[in-house]
């Protein structure tokens, strides 16, 4: 992003859609170091409902996007770095994975992708830790591979059951990718790398457009029947109900995969290989099994608990504490993600949960909140 | 009726003889967006100003009631429990919190009236 992007009296960036946010009525807020909508006109409740009943768009443009390329293979570079397949990753196919530190805590959680054409791989990284990840894989990698920021990219997300035929009216071939496949696509006359993925537990495609033409799609997407603009506030409403995990509250560098519950995300393979920083503690805690777990949890009543709060068991000592939590509109009950100790987690655990200093009663219960509906044919 | 007055932590009170009705602002509502808890405190407990007298929680944000002026609390709207998307649809009327008989009317002369809170509003961005 060139410096005539950026506001003059604030240090916040700007995506390729601000203006359009602007203009649709966004409440702007400060997002790890960018100006992006929490919310349009209708609120966050009634774009939640929007991405599960029909469709919403989201600009996530702030998200870090980088081709990651090497004279050998990309591949087996990047193994080295994370705990997933990426070897196997066929052309036109993607992945979730993890950058791990040496004590096996979680650096950054990521989507690996191997467009068609299959040379190089697009990482998309978190806002809050691109810096840091780039700085991270170059450490490492050094001049074995290049790793080059695509700054000029767009990011839009649409999402909802509604999506694949929304999008299908501009560009049918969209309609029929798997879940987690990818395609270089023509949107309008845009070329356009299309993946079937998202954020919010819902059937959805994350796009990747030149930021030149990000404004003029959002708006031919918006136009659709069915679409409608959300915020970054339906955006973490859906992906705590969808028990997705959030960088920096759910899964930090003091958190490790398999106590996060994310031991699926290592594959198979890489356990018997290793071969990946981290490699060591996280195959110890797969081996011994960990001493915490994250874990759904649903407090008795309608307030939400919100993030730090304190996990009591039954006789009022701490035993972890909340990482995410808020209201859950579908459910139109509160729920919160956590870490309890292991003896703890096993969905129907009753525990309590310390919110202004009262006890509330709260059930462990088995994540997601509401069930996932990826498009799997 | 008195005019309404507003206090910087955006509570509006509006009395009526020596009986307040308190509420949040249209502002404020708008600031937290969608309401989905309220707790509302017992009548007959008294506030001094300042205390907080009730917890609103958003889908967003956590929030308070602060009492506007001392008093003890003879009424308190029930129905916001069930349905507390009343205070986004009409803070002013049918989403108040609380009435309070105030004990100390001499602290609403050093409360806002619509004008002052306008231009305190609008110096919120």
């Amino acid at each position: 992003m060139s410096d005539s992007d950026l506001a003059p009296n604030t240090e916040l960036r700007r995506t390729p859609l601000y203006d359009l946010h602007r203009s649709l009525g966004a409440r702007m807020v400060g997002f790890p170091g960018w100006d992006m909508p929490v919310q349009y006109g209708e609120g966050i409740l009634a774009e939640h409902a929007q991405v599960r009943d029909a469709a919403g768009l989201f600009d996530v443009s702030h998200m870090g996007q980088a081709w990651l390329g090497a004279d050998g293979d990309a591949a087996e570079l990047l193994e080295t770095l994370v705990p997933g397949d990426i070897r196997g990753l066929a052309p036109g196919r993607m992945r979730y994975t993890l950058l791990l530190a040496d004590d096996g805590g979680i650096i950054d959680d990521l989507m690996v992708v191997r467009p068609p054409e299959g040379e190089r791989l697009l990482l998309i990284v978190n806002a809050a830790n691109a810096a840091a990840d780039y700085a991270h894989i170059e450490n490492i990698l050094g001049n074995r591979a290049s790793l080059e920021p695509a700054a000029g990219l767009g990011l839009l997300a649409l999402q909802g059951p509604g999506a694949a035929a929304a999008l299908a009216r501009l560009c049918p071939a969209a309609a029929e990718l798997g879940f987690m496949a990818n395609a270089r696509l023509a949107i309008d006359g845009v070329s356009c790398l299309v993946c079937r993925s998202g954020y919010s537990g819902e059937d959805g495609f994350e796009i990747s457009v030149p930021g030149n033409r990000a404004r003029a799609l959002a708006e031919r997407l918006l136009a659709l029947p069915g679409v409608a603009p959300a915020g970054l506030g339906a955006r973490d409403s859906l992906r705590l109900e969808a028990g997705l995990c959030l960088h920096g509250h759910d899964i930090d560098r003091s958190t490790g995969p398999v106590e996060a519950g994310l031991a699926w995300a290592i594959a198979k393979r890489r356990r018997a290989e290793g071969g990946f920083v981290g490699d060591s503690a996280v195959l110890a805690a797969l081996a011994a099994g960990p001493k915490r777990r994250r874990v759904g949890l649903k407090p008795e009543g309608r307030r939400p608990a919100r993030e730090g709060t304190q996990i009591l068991d039954r006789f009022g000592m701490s035993v972890g504490a909340i990482t995410s939590g808020g209201f859950s509109p579908t459910l139109a009950a509160p729920v919160a993600m956590g870490y309890v100790a292991a003896e703890h987690a096993e969905p129907g655990t009753a525990l309590r949960l310390e919110v202004r200093g009262k006890a509330i009663p709260a059930a462990v219960v088995p994540l997601p909140f509401v069930a996932h509906r990826y498009h799997r044919p | 009726m008195a005019e309404r007055k507003y206090t910087d932590e955006h509570e509006w009170i509006e009395m009526d003889g020596d009986v307040a009705t308190v509420g949040i602002s249209d502002y404020a509502q708008e600031q937290l967006g969608d309401i989905v808890f309220i707790e509302l405190p017992e009548t007959g407990k008294s506030f001094t100003q300042g205390d907080e007298a009730a917890v609103i929680e958003s889908v967003k944000a956590a929030s308070e009631l602060y009492a506007p002026v001392d008093g003890e609390v003879v009424a308190i709207n029930d129905t916001l429990v069930e349905a507390p998307e009343t205070i986004n649809k009409d803070a002013f009327g049918a989403g108040w919190f609380i009435r309070l008989r105030v004990t100390n009317p001499s602290q609403l002369d050093g409360l806002m009236d619509a004008e002052a809170y306008k231009t305190f509003t609008d110096g919120l961005g």
